[in-house]
C-alpha cells in the first residue's frame, strides 16, 4: 500500500549536509500497523514527513521513492498498477494536497499546536472534510459530529463548537483523531500521539487506535520511542538509529529474537516491571552523536558492544534478509555491504 | 520487607498535613473565586537513605508538593520537618525567607528539563561553581578542585569545565545538573521527572549514576515521576497521588504486587509492557482526572473507579494503615481484590500454586477475578 525504497532525505546547511535519513526502506501493507521505533536524530519523523511531502528548506529528498497505491485514484497520475511515486509529486501540486490529508492523514504529536486556538474544532475538521469531499457545510457538520462521536468524545453535538483550549488533553487528542479520519484515509501516520499525555489516556487512546483500524481498515504507520507502546500495538516493527533502518520484523521477533546490537541493547537498557531493583541497569556506552559529526561506516559502531574495527567503522552494511522478512543491517549477520560489494 | 530494609536512620524529612491552595481570581477586581487544591492534605516521612517516589498523572499534585518541601513554593499550611546536617529538625514550612539558604545547602532539587534548567551563558565551572560560591567558598582555586572533583563524580570529564551547555547532550546536561546538585553536599535529593526528558538509552546511564551516587553518599531521595517502570526499579516505597492527596503509600514491591487502591491497580495496567507476548487485556480506566478546583464528593476517585459503591460517593475515605508501612484511602481496600503486576514471567508459571503465601487473599473477590 506504501512502500518506501531507499529514502535519502538531506539537510543543507552551510555547516554541512545532515543526512536525516539516509537510505530508508520499509513497507505497510493493507490494515497493518507498523511501528517505527528509535531514539531522537534517528529520522523517524522526517522519513513521516518525507512521506506527506512537508519538508521545509534546506531540507530535500536526494534519492528514493515513496510508491503509494490511492483508494480513490480519480484525477492522479497513477501508474498501470494504481500506484504512483509521491517522490515524483510536486508538493503543492493538487494531487499532492488530495493525499495528504484525504488518503494519508497525519496525528500528529501535540494536539495544543495542532488546532488553532481562535476557530472552533467543528469549523477545522469541517473545512479539513469539505477540501477532500464534496458535502456542503451542513452535511460535512454531520460528518464531523459522527467523527467526534467514534471517537468516543460525550456530548458531540455541543463539543463539535468548542475551542481546542476548552478541551482536555486527552480529549483534544481524540478530536484530533477525528479530524483525521473524518476523510477516511488509506493510511494514517501517528507521530509520538501519546508522548504528551498521560499512562491512563495514552491506554484509552492506544484503545482507540486499535479499534479504528478495525473499523476503517486503515494501514496505520506509527512513530514512537516508546517501547512499550510498540510492544503492545504494533505488528511489524522498524527500528532506526541515526537515519539508517538497523532491522525490520514481525514485532514479536523483534523484541524475542532481536539480531542487531542496538536493538538488543535498546530493549536490555529500558527496566522492566520485572527487572531486579535498584541494580545497575545494561546500558548502551555513549551518548547519540551529533548529526554533524555522524560517524563513518555503521553510525552505531562507536557504541556497539560488538563492533569489529576495520569492518563497522570502514563500511555501512546492506539492509539484507537474514532470513524470510528479518532485514538485518549487521556485518554480524552477512558480509554486504550497502550500495553493493562485500566488506 | 527486604525493600524497606535498606534505609536505617531516623527520619531526614516528614510531611505533616501538607497543603496548597492557589487561588482563582476572577472579575474586575481579581477576588478570589475559589481555590485550586493542588496539594490537599498530604503526609509521609522519608527515612535517611531511602527513595520514595511520588507517582500520579499530570495534574495530581506530584510536582507542587515536591516544590512545597523544598519552598520553591510557599505551602498554604502544614509541616514540613527536615533533619540538617547538624541533627537540627526544623519546619521548612515554616521558615522566614532569609534562614531558607541555609537550609538549601541540604536539600537540592534536579529539574526535569536539562536544557533550560542550566543557563546556556555560563559554562560548567560557573554552573556548578555558583552554588559553592553563594554559600561563602571564594577561593577560586578551591572551586576549581572542587569543581573537577564534581564532574569526575558524575562521570563527566574535569577538561570540560569551560565548556558552555550547548555542547553537550541531553544525558551529560542532566549530568551537569546533577553535579551542581551535589555541589553543596545535600542530605535530600528532589528529582522532579530527572529521567523522562532523556533518550531511553541514556536514561539508563542516568539513572545508574542517581543509584550509584545514593549509595556512595549516602543521599536520600525524593523520586517525582509518571514512569512506572523506572518507579519501580529506583524506589524502596511509592505515594500513588490523585488530585492533591496521597491514595497509596506502600514498600514497591508491595505496591506493584498487591495494590490496594483501585486507582493503583489502574495506573499499573495501563503501563504498556514491553512485551508483545503480554498485550493489554484490561479496560482502560475511563473519564478524566478530577477537577482540582471542584473535586467530586466523596471519594475523588469514585467517578472512575470500576468498584464504587454509596459510601464512596458519600464519604471521603481517610488514608489507614492496612499493613505495616502500607496506607490506602479507600473504603474497600480490605475487601477488594485487586490485580498488581504479575511475578516475573519466568516464575509466572511455578508461583500461582503457591501464591497466597505471599500476600493477603483474604475476602471476597470483585469484579471479573476468575
Amino acid at each position: 500500500m506504501l512502500s518506501v525504497r531507499d529514502l535519502k532525505m538531506y539537510f543543507e546547511l552551510d555547516e554541512g549536509v545532515v543526512r536525516a535519513v539516509d537510505g530508508v526502506s520499509y513497507d505497510i501493507r493493507p490494515g497493518e500497523i507498523v511501528g517505527i521505533v528509535g531514539e531522537s536524530g534517528c529520522g523517524k519523523s522526517m522519513t513521516m514527513r518525507s512521506i506527506l511531502r512537508t519538508i521545509e528548506k534546506p531540507g530535500r529528498i536526494v534519492a528514493g521513492e515513496i510508491r503509494f497505491r490511492p483508494k480513490r485514484t480519480r484525477g492522479m497520475p497513477v501508474d498501470s498498477d494504481g500506484s504512483l511515486d509521491l517522490v515524483s509529486l510536486d508538493p503543492r501540486s493538487r494531487t499532492m494536497r488530495t493525499i495528504r490529508g484525504g488518503e494519508i492523514a497525519l496525528i500528529p504529536q501535540e494536539p495544543m499546536s495542532a488546532f488553532s486556538p481562535l476557530h472552533t474544532i467543528g469549523n477545522q475538521i469541517v473545512e479539513a472534510i469539505r477540501l477532500h469531499r464534496k458535502a456542503s457545510v451542513r452535511e460535512a457538520r454531520g460528518i464531523a459530529i459522527e467523527s467526534l462521536r467514534e471517537v468516543g468524545i460525550p456530548n458531540p453535538e455541543s463539543r463539535i463548537d468548542a475551542y481546542s483550549w476548552q478541551l482536555s488533553g486527552g480529549l483534544r487528542q481524540r478530536a484530533i483523531i477525528a479530524m483525521a479520519l473524518a476523510c477516511n484515509p488509506t493510511v494514517l501516520i501517528a507521530d509520538e500521539p501519546t508522548t504528551a499525555v498521560d499512562v491512563t489516556t495514552q491506554a484509552q487512546i492506544l484503545e482507540l487506535i486499535q479499534r479504528l483500524r478495525h473499523d476503517h481498515d486503515a494501514a496505520i504507520l506509527f512513530i514512537t520511542h516508546d517501547l512499550g507502546v510498540i510492544a503492545q500495538l504494533t505488528e511489524h516493527v522498524v527500528v532506526m538509529y541515526l537515519g539508517k533502518v538497523m532491522e525490520t520484523g514481525p514485532v514479536d521477533a523483534i523484541f524475542h529474537a532481536a539480531q542487531h546490537p542496538y536493538t538488543r541493547a535498546l530493549l536490555r537498557s529500558v527496566p522492566s516491571v520485572d527487572s531486579v531493583p535498584r541494580v545497575a541497569l545494561p546500558t548502551i556506552e555513549g551518548s547519540i552523536p551529533h548529526p554533524f559529526n555522524r560517524p563513518t561506516g555503521c553510525p552505531f559502531h562507536p557504541r556497539c558492544p560488538d563492533a569489529m574495527p576495520g569492518r563497522c567503522d570502514v563500511a555501512m552494511p546492506a539492509l539484507h534478509e537474514v532470513e524470510p522478512g528479518r532485514p538485518v543491517a549487521c556485518f554480524l549477520h552477512h558480509d554486504l555491504v550497502e550500495g553493493g560489494g562485500t566488506a | 520487607m527486604s525493600t524497606a530494609s535498606t534505609p536505617t536512620e531516623a527520619p531526614v524529612l516528614e510531611v505533616r498535613g501538607l497543603k496548597k491552595y492557589f487561588p482563582i481570581k476572577a472579575g474586575f477586581f481579581k477576588r478570589t473565586v475559589g481555590h485550586v487544591r493542588a496539594v490537599d492534605d498530604v503526609n509521609f516521612g522519608l527515612a535517611g537513605g531511602e527513595i520514595l517516589s511520588l507517582v500520579g498523572e499530570s495534574g495530581c499534585g506530584k510536582t507542587t508538593t515536591a516544590r512545597c518541601i523544598v519552598r520553591a513554593v510557599d505551602p498554604t499550611s502544614g509541616e514540613v520537618r527536615f533533619r540538617t546536617r547538624d541533627g537540627v529538625v526544623v519546619d521548612v514550612a515554616a521558615l522566614p525567607e532569609r534562614e531558607l539558604k541555609a537550609i538549601w545547602r541540604d536539600m537540592q532539587m534536579v529539574f526535569q528539563d536539562p536544557f533550560g534548567s542550566l543557563n546556556p551563558r555560563m559554562n560548567l565551572f560557573e554552573l556548578i561553581s555558583e552554588p559553592l560560591f553563594v554559600h561563602g567558598l571564594t577561593s577560586r582555586s578551591e572551586r576549581v578542585e572542587r569543581v573537577a572533583e564534581l564532574l569526575e563524580l558524575v562521570g563527566l570529564r574535569p577538561e570540560y569545565m569551560q565548556r558552555y551547555p550547548h555542547a553537550f547532550s541531553g544525558g551529560q546536561r542532566q549530568r551537569v545538573s546533577i553535579a551542581r546538585a551535589l555541589a553543596l553536599e545535600p542530605k535530600l535529593i528532589v528529582a522532579d521527572e530527572a529521567v523522562s526528558a532523556l533518550d531511553v538509552s541514556v536514561q539508563a546511564q542516568v539513572l545508574n549514576l542517581l543509584l550509584e551516587l545514593q549509595e556512595r553518599l549516602d543521599l536520600t531521595y525524593l523520586f517525582v515521576a509518571h514512569d512506572l517502570s523506572i518507579v519501580k526499579h529506583i524506589s524502596h516505597r511509592v505515594a500513588v497521588m490523585y488530585v492533591g492527596r496521597i491514595v497509596e503509600l506502600a514498600p514497591t514491591e508491595r505496591l506493584f504486587r498487591h495494590p490496594q487502591h483501585p486507582y493503583t491497580e489502574a495506573l499499573l495496567s495501563a503501563v504498556p509492557v514491553a512485551d508483545p507476548r503480554h498485550r493489554a487485556t484490561a479496560v482502560p480506566l475511563p473519564g478524566e482526572v478530577a477537577n482540582p478546583a471542584n473535586p467530586p464528593s466523596g471519594c475523588y476517585f469514585h467517578p472512575r473507579c470500576a468498584y464504587a459503591v454509596d459510601l464512596c460517593r458519600n464519604e471521603f475515605p481517610p488514608l489507614r494503615s492496612v499493613a505495616p508501612g502500607h496506607e490506602v484511602a479507600c473504603h474497600r481496600a480490605d475487601e477488594l481484590h485487586l490485580r498488581g503486576i504479575d511475578a516475573p514471567s519466568v516464575a509466572r508459571n511455578r508461583t500461582t500454586v503457591a501464591g497466597p503465601v505471599a500476600g493477603p487473599i483474604a475476602g471476597p473477590t470483585v469484579a471479573g477475578q476468575t
